[in-house]
C-alpha cells in the first residue's frame, strides 16, 4: 500500500531524511522510532505530499503522490504533529469541512462526522471553538478528521501526544483494530506503544534506519536479551556470582544487586536461553539457593533504542554493566 | 471546483466568526461616508454623480484591503493547518482561489452595503446610472487587485503584521505611480515616454478611466492580469515553502 524508495530531503546543507525505504501493507502497523530530530516528521510529511521529496519516490496504494498527488492524497489520512487545526472553527464545524474537503456530501457525511465523534468521544465539545478547547481535546479533533473518510493509509504523526492514560489507551486500541484493515504508519516517543500496537518497527537516526523488525525481533538484539537473573534469599551475590561463572554455559556473570543477592548470567555464543535457565536452576537446587527469583531477560526496547541512537562511547559503556 | 467552494465557504465562515469582516464593513462604511460628504463636499458640489465617493477608493482600500486579507494565508501557516489544507485531495490553486473569492466577497459585501449613496443620488438628481455602475465595478475590481497582492505578501509570511506592512507599500506604489502629483513631479527629470509607462502600471490611471463610464478591455485587462498575476506568484510561493 505504501511504497517509500531511497527517500532523500535536505534543507539547504542539511540533510534531515537521507536514502530511507520501506513498504507497508495492508493489515501491518509500523511504528516509527527514532530520537529528535531524526527525521520521523519530515519522512511523514513527504510521504503525505507535503512537502516534496529531494530524492526518491514515493507510493500510495500504486499513484505516485508527485506525479499523481490527488489520487494518492484520496486513499490518506493524515495526522500532522502537533495536531493543528482552524481555531475559529467549532469542533462540528471543523470535522465537516474536512468531510466535505474529502469528497463526503449529505447523509454520507453526516454519518461519517457521527462516526468520528463517537470514536474519539467528542460528543461534549461538539460546538465548542477549536481554540478553546484542552490540548487533548485539540488532539482528538485532529485524530477524528484524519480518520473521517475511513482511509485505506493512516500516517499518524506522534498520535498520542497530550493525551491523558485512558485515551492513550483508547488510542492505541483503535490503531490496533483499525490495523486490520488498513496500512499505518505512526511515530512514537513511547516505546510500550510500539510492543503493545505495532507488526512492525523502524528506528530511525539522523535521517536513515538503523533497525528494522518485529518488536520482538528487535528486543532481541538488547546486550541483555537471553541472559539469565537470579535472586536469591540469603548468601551473598560474590558466592553465587562465583558458582554461576563456574558453569560452562555461562559467558560471564554480573552482580546486579546485594541483599537480596542477584546476579546476572549471560550465556555464551549459540547457547540457548532455555539451557541455561534450566543449568541455573540445577545449581540452585544443588546449592539449596533460596530462589526468589529466576527469569530469561526479553531484551528492552528502550535499551536496543538507546544502544542504536546513542554515539558509541556513552552506549557502549552502559552496556557493557 | 467543488473544493474551491468547500474552502470559500469555510473562509468566509472565519471572515464573519472573528470580527475582522465585520470591523472592515463598518469602518469602510464610516469613513467612505466621511470623505465623501465631509470632505470632498458631496452636497455642495450639485452634481448629480458619485465622483466625489469613488474618488476616496483608492485610498481607502490601501490600508483596509491589505488588513482583510493579510491573514489568508499567514494564519494557515501560523497554525499550522497549511500541513492539512494541502494534505487534502486539493490542489494548492483550488485554495489559492478559494481563499481569494472569499476575502474578495467581503470586498464586494462593504461595496454593496454603499448602496444608500445611489440612492440618495438618484433621489436627488438624475444620474448617469451606467457611469455609476463602472464605478462599482472598478471598483471592486480595483480591490481585488490590493486583494490579490494581500495574499501573495501573506503567503510569504507567517507574520501578519510584515504581510499587512508589505502590501500596503506594494499597493501604495501602485497608486503613485499615476497619481497626478507624483508623475508631474517625475515628467520634470525623465522623459514622458518613460512616465506615461509607469503610469500605465499605475491602478490609478486605469480606475479613473473605468470611473468616467468607458468600459476599456485594457483597463479590465490590467487589473485582471494584476490579480492573475498575484494569486500565480503566491501559488509560487506556497509550493516553494512546502519545498523547505
Ligand atoms: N523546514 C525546515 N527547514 C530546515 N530544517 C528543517 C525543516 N524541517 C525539518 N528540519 C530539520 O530536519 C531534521 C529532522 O526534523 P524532523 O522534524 O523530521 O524530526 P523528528 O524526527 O520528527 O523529531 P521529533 O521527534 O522532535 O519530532 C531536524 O534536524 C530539523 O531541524
Ligand atoms: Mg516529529
Amino acid at each position: 500500500m505504501i511504497q517509500v524508495r531511497n527517500l532523500k530531503k535536505t534543507f539547504g546543507p542539511k540533510v534531515a531524511v537521507n536514502g530511507v525505504s520501506f513498504t507497508v501493507e495492508k493489515g501491518e502497523v509500523l511504528g516509527f522510532l527514532g530520537p529528535n530530530g531524526a527525521g520521523k516528521s519530515t519522512t511523514m510529511r513527504m510521504i503525505t505530499g507535503f512537502i516534496p521529496p529531494t530524492e526518491g519516490e514515493v507510493k500510495i496504494g500504486g499513484h505516485s503522490i508527485v506525479d499523481q498527488p490527488i489520487e494518492a492524497k484520496r486513499l490518506i489520512g493524515y495526522l500532522p504533529e502537533n495536531a493543528p487545526s482552524y481555531a475559529d472553527m467549532t469542533v462540528l464545524g471543523f470535522l465537516t469541512f474536512t468531510a466535505e474537503l474529502r469528497g463526503l456530501s449529505g447523509a454520507g457525511q453526516k454519518k461519517a462526522v457521527e462516526r468520528v465523534v463517537e470514536m474519539c468521544f467528542l460528543e461534549n465539545v461538539l460546538h465548542q471553538s477549536v481554540e478553546t478547547l484542552s490540548k487533548g481535546y485539540r488532539h482528538r479533533t485532529c485524530f477524528a478528521q484524519s480518520i473521517i473518510h475511513d482511509p485505506e493509509v493512516l500516517i499518524l504523526d506522534e498520535p498520542t501526544d497530550g493525551l491523558d492514560p485512558n485515551q492513550k489507551h483508547e488510542v492505541r486500541t483503535l490503531i490496533r483494530r483499525m490495523g486490520e484493515k488498513k496500512a499505518i504508519i505512526f511515530s512514537t516517543h513511547i516505546l510500550e506503544e510500539v510492543e503493545a500496537v505495532c507488526s512492525r518497527a523502524i528506528i530511525i537516526d539522523r535521517g536513515t534506519i538503523v533497525a528494522n523488525g518485529t518488536p520482538s525481533e528487535l528486543k532481541q538484539r538488547s546486550a541483555h536479551a537471553g541472559a539469565v537473573t537470579v535472586r536469591i534469599g540469603e548468601g551473598s551475590a560474590a558466592a553465587v556470582k562465583g558458582k554461576l561463572d563456574g558453569l560452562n554455559l555461562v559467558e560471564r556473570a554480573v552482580v546486579i544487586g546485594e541483599s537480596p543477592a542477584t546476579v546476572r548470567a549471560f550465556p555464551r555464543k549459540q547457547v540457548g536461553s532455555e539451557d541455561l535457565a534450566r543449568a541455573i536452576s540445577d545449581v540452585a537446587l544443588k546449592e539449596r539457593w533460596s530462589l526468589l527469583e529466576l527469569h530469561t531477560e526479553e531484551g528492552r526496547l528502550d535499551e536496543v533504542f538507546r544502544s542504536i541512537t546513542l554515539p558509541d562511547t556513552k552506549a557502549s559503556k552502559e552496556e557493557a554493566k | 471546483m467543488k473544493p474551491i467552494i468547500t474552502i470559500a465557504k469555510r473562509e468566509l465562515s472565519g471572515y464573519f466568526a472573528s470580527p475582522v469582516a465585520f470591523v472592515f464593513i463598518v469602518i469602510f462604511l464610516l469613513l467612505s461616508g466621511f470623505f465623501t460628504f465631509m470632505v470632498a463636499g458631496f452636497f455642495e458640489r450639485g452634481q448629480a454623480s458619485l465622483e466625489a465617493f469613488f474618488a476616496w477608493h483608492p485610498w481607502l482600500y490601501l490600508f483596509l484591503v491589505p488588513a482583510v486579507g493579510m491573514r489568508m494565508w499567514s494564519e494557515e501557516r501560523r497554525l499550522g493547518t497549511i500541513e492539512l489544507l494541502l494534505t487534502m485531495p486539493v490542489t494548492p490553486w483550488q485554495a489559492i482561489v478559494g481563499k481569494f473569492i472569499a476575502a474578495w466577497a467581503v470586498v464586494g459585501l462593504a461595496l454593496a452595503l454603499t448602496f444608500p449613496v445611489w440612492i440618495t443620488v438618484n433621489y436627488l438628481g438624475n444620474p448617469d446610472n451606467g457611469v455609476i455602475f463602472a464605478g462599482y465595478l472598478g471598483s471592486f475590481l480595483m480591490g481585488g487587485a490590493y486583494l490579490a497582492i494581500t495574499a501573495m505578501t501573506s503567503a510569504m509570511t507567517r507574520n501578519q503584521v510584515v504581510a499587512f506592512i508589505v502590501s500596503v507599500v506594494l499597493s501604495l506604489f501602485l497608486i503613485l505611480a499615476g497619481y497626478p502629483p507624483v508623475t508631474d513631479l517625475l515628467v520634470q527629470w525623465a522623459k514622458p515616454w518613460l512616465v506615461d509607462g509607469i503610469a500605465a502600471f499605475s491602478v490609478m490611471s486605469h480606475f479613473e478611466s473605468i470611473q468616467k463610464g468607458v468600459l476599456d478591455s485594457r483597463d479590465l485587462l490590467y487589473f485582471l492580469s494584476v490579480i492573475g498575476f498575484s494569486l500565480f506568484t503566491t501559488g509560487v510561493i506556497v509550493r516553494a515553502h512546502r519545498a523547505g
